[in-house]
């Protein structure tokens, strides 16, 4: 699924990395905590969290994931954008809940990453 | 290679800057994928523990041609129970540290799954320091 769909999807604001929505993610994972984030293996995934705060977006970087999706109406601050922009991360805002916004996702038809 | 950083406890501002740089030096020498989530997920985990528990601390990464050998010292409280904090789910976080996404008990749990060598020498009192090995 596009970036661009998951946009639509969830009602989101791009807040960084509006280049970058053709780009495609099969899968996403939802979570709040971020040891859980670092055991996936997987790369090049969606993460939905509504947690926002700069190491939301260091721990985005290091497990591989293409796009931050803070949900529940969280900000990403001016120190999260700019660290985004400099790893290439996709930043979307959605006022939906984290829960309605996996739900949405799930029936479109994006995989769970387990 | 080599390379040092110093890790200033109580910064989660700057935690996982080190992390970032060995994995975008990683990533220009073309090391396999899987080999660099590896590593930078066992540094990060290292390395926001130190900003999580210690004073201060320094990193020392150095990428050899069989792999890569990190070393984490930092000053601080040590650990008392290093079995215990190698279990899943044990955490002595504060609340400031849970509050930003951390303290789940996971850390070590996740070095040691991403090394291929992980050494604890503790000093309660003193600090403690992380010898990681991950092989090409």
């Amino acid at each position: 699924m596009r970036i661009k769909e998951i946009c639509t999807l969830v009602a989101g604001k791009v807040v960084c990395g509006a280049d970058r929505l053709e780009v495609n993610v099969d899968r996403a994972f939802a979570s709040d905590l971020m040891s859980d984030v670092l055991t996936l293996k997987n790369a090049g995934f969606l993460l939905l969290t509504g947690l926002a705060n700069v190491q939301s977006v260091r721990i985005a970087e290091m497990s591989d994931a293409a796009c931050l999706l803070l949900c529940r109406g969280k900000q990403a601050s001016p120190e999260m954008v700019q660290l985004a922009r400099e790893d290439g991360l996709v930043i979307v805002q959605s006022e939906y809940s984290m829960y309605k916004c996996a739900g949405l996702l799930f029936q479109a038809g994006l995989l769970p990453v387990y | 290679m080599h390379f040092e950083f110093d890790v200033e406890g109580g910064n989660f501002i700057r935690a996982g800057i080190a992390s970032s740089q060995v994995k975008k030096t990683l990533k220009m020498l073309a090391v396999d994928p899987a080999v660099v989530k590896r590593t930078v997920v066992a540094l990060y985990e290292a390395e926001v523990n130190i900003v999580a528990h210690a004073y201060r601390g320094h990193i020392t990464v150095d990428i050899g041609g069989e792999g890569i050998r990190m070393v984490l010292r930092d000053e601080g409280p040590g650990i008392p129970d290093v079995p215990l904090a190698m279990t899943r789910g044990y955490s002595t976080a504060s609340e400031k540290v849970r509050e930003m996404g951390f303290g789940a008990g996971m850390g070590l749990p996740n070095i040691q799954d991403n090394a291929d060598s992980l050494e604890i020498d503790t000093v309660v009192g003193k600090g403690t320091t992380l010898n990681i090995e991950i092989k090409f």
